[in-house]
């Protein structure tokens, strides 16, 4: 979590949205989550998250998404609400 | 000609398949229903060409086996069906991009077509058709709106008209959404809102736990009304007084009797116990197994045309890293309730060799299937709810103790869940049944001669004196370890062929509530039927086969002595 309003995925309040500024993994991680619409700049609400760091549920555009705890964690937003 | 059907997973490609074909392909509401490919064949005009349903995939770089599979295909194909979900624009443009890059003849159908209207998305297919250059079909398959149009415009099958670079890919699709797509702002849907509410824990979990209290509740009612109503009195009261006669007219005795009409116990046909081709060998997979394959079938298909499954996945994921998987391994687990053979196929959608070999062992060891399951309520079942809890209690012990240790000493890596989730949707009441009645048809000509053959098996066994030879050999083993009679190993050698038959020949033997809790336990563990073991041999291949095996008779031993020990 670093300043300016910009923390992890997996940090995020149920219900948040946020804008993807970083993606923290290599290249095989990044192209898995591109092609699913997860990319810098994409608008995302964090759907739910589950007890003792379970994965994550995810909005973009129409698509939900879930991932896991690790790559949420990978995952850099800018919350805007 | 070959015509491949390619697209990202869950936009309907089988759907499509399936009406442009006349052969029905099992379609569900969940990514990687379909882990191998369909082939079927359609008219063009005067010609026949073959079409492909191949694994749906977002990328032509792969990421999972189903995924390779897809990619794998497409060296073979003169044409590409791109199915695309019209509800996912810019996420399904993706591939067809890179479809287009490979400058392989295309024609795009634009399906969920009429999600859109309710969605609030508008698209301008003509000009859509302008940009990629190839035709541009709106669908929506499981009515059949626009199949007819597709079939008619494949003659305009051509390379299109994109140039794009790797790098910009996305570019290139924000310009094409951003000129074709007008969203209107809507609120969200009842239905997505309990799409929401099943994935977070408050609500999901009571959700969770009501579902599958509802699932087994509905499939007992459906499967034990089945049978008491329907098929009990029909073999009792129409089917047996015709083969008593059958039995008179063959001198109630002899070898051809005991073949097609069995033992008489008392005098009379007892339709478990008896071991005829005629009397047991129906009654068992038909008036027994049946109506419960119906019945779980019937709520499976709910389940996975509703899009329940992956939401289910995401709260048992935690669980399931502990067996070193994932939420999605629920997949296989619960499919591998109606067969063990579509489960251990399910395995695929499983990214790593060591998910897929614990899946299919715990799988394979833990899970009866639906037919085995019916057999051990029908048998076990009469004794009370006690030996039944006895027998599923230990089988989930197993199932759990055993995922830890795997998880422990086997090699390899374990990924993260990593999944789409689809849309809620009302299943259309249409394909539920077609799917269903596809179910019901495999198990009547899939299954109902591997039970006769069973029965056969069975009768020339007794006959010349193989089950009573293997029974002495394995005596310590049967008797001293298991505690069970000598004749029990009939069941063991039996149960390589067919579960239900084995379970259903413990019942002349008389056995007691814990021999019975014993023999189904070990009958369940000890080995794959002969189907399963096929599948999971060519899944896993023959060394991890190998292991997997050892592993089965290794803990159906030391379950079934420790059971013996404590009941």
């Amino acid at each position: 979590m670093s300043g300016n309003g910009r923390i992890v995925l997996a940090a995020m309040q149920t219900g948040q949205t946020g804008k993807v500024v970083q993606i923290q993994g290599g290249r095989g991680m990044i192209g898995r989550l591109e092609v699913l619409g997860i990319r810098i700049g994409r608008e995302l609400r964090k759907v739910s998250s589950q007890f003792m760091r379970g994965p994550v549920v995810l909005e973009v555009g129409n698509t939900q998404i879930a991932v896991g705890f690790g790559m949420a964690s990978k995952i850099l937003v800018e919350v805007t609400e | 000609m070959r015509i491949l059907l390619m697209g990202n997973p869950n936009v309907g490609k089988s759907v499509v398949f399936s009406r442009l074909t006349g052969v029905n392909v099992i379609a569900s509401n969940y990514p990687g229903t379909t882990v191998e490919f369909a082939k079927g064949s359609m008219r063009i005009g005067a010609e026949k060409a073959e079409l492909i349903d191949v694994p749906g995939t977002y990328t032509l770089e792969p990421t999972s086996r189903a995924e390779e599979v897809a990619v794998d295909m497409l060296k073979e194909g003169d044409v590409v069906i791109n199915v695309v979900d019209a509800t996912n624009l810019e996420r399904n443009l993706y591939l067809t991009l890179e479809l287009l890059q490979r400058k392989i003849p295309m024609v795009v159908a634009l399906n969920l077509w009429d999600e859109t209207r309710h969605t609030g998305i508008a698209i301008d297919v003509e000009e859509l058709e302008e940009l990629l250059g190839v035709p541009v079909v709106p669908t929506t398959a499981v009515t059949g709106e626009g199949i007819k149009e597709l079939v008619s415009r494949f003659p305009e099958a051509r390379k299109g008209s994109h140039e794009a670079e790797d790098e910009d890919l996305w570019h290139r699709i924000g310009e094409i959404v951003g000129r074709v797509q007008k969203l209107t702002h809507r609120h969200h849907s009842l239905l997505e809102r309990f799409g929401d509410a099943s994935v977070r824990p408050g609500t999901g979990i009571p959700i969770a736990l009501l579902v599958l209290y509802l699932t087994f509740k509905i499939i007992r009612f459906v499967g034990e009304g089945l049978i008491g109503y329907l098929f009990e009195p029909l073999f009792e009261n129409f089917w047996k007084p015709l083969m008593m006669k059958v039995s008179l007219l063959l001198g109630s005795t002899g070898f051809v009797h005991d073949i097609l009409i069995g033992k008489l116990v008392d005098g009379d046909i007892d339709f478990v116990e008896s071991l005829g081709l005629l009397t047991t060998g129906l009654f068992v997979p038909i008036a027994m197994v049946l109506p419960y394959v119906f019945s779980f079938y019937l709520i499976l298909g709910f389940l996975e045309d509703s899009g329940y499954l992956p939401r289910l996945a995401v709260l048992v994921d935690n669980i399931m890293h502990r067996l070193g998987l994932h939420g999605l391994a629920i997949i296989p687990m619960l499919l591998g309730i109606g067969c063990n053979v579509p489960g251990a196929l399910a395995t695929r959608v499983l990214e790593t060799r060591r998910e897929r070999f614990i899946a299919a062992t715990l799988m394979a060891i833990a899970i009866p299937c639906m037919a085995q399951l019916a057999m051990i309520i029908g048998l076990v079942g009469k004794t009370g709810a006690k030996g039944l809890g006895l027998v599923f209690g230990t089988l989930f012990v197993v199932w759990v103790a055993l995922g830890l240790l795997l998880n422990r000493v086997v090699k390899g890596e374990s990924p993260e869940i990593f999944v789409e989730i689809p849309s809620y949707r009302i299943p259309y009441w249409n394909a539920s049944a077609k799917k269903l009645w596809m179910r019901i048809r495999s198990f009547i000509t899939e299954a109902v001669p591997f039970v006769l053959v069973g029965v056969f098996a069975v009768n020339i066994f007794y006959a010349l004196g193989i089950i009573e030879f293997v029974g002495k050999i394995a005596a310590p083993v049967i008797t001293g370890m298991l505690g069970l009679p000598k004749e029990a190993v009939g069941a063991l050698i039996i149960g390589f062929l067919r579960k239900d038959v084995a379970i259903g020949m413990l019942a002349p033997l008389g056995l007691n509530l814990s021999q019975l809790v014993v023999a189904s336990v070990v009958l369940a563990m000890y080995f794959p039927c002969v189907a399963t073991f096929a599948i999971m041999a060519k899944e896993l291949g023959a060394k991890d086969m190998l292991k997997s095996a050892g592993i089965m008779v290794a803990s159906a031993l030391l379950v079934g002595s420790l059971l013996n020990l404590i009941l």
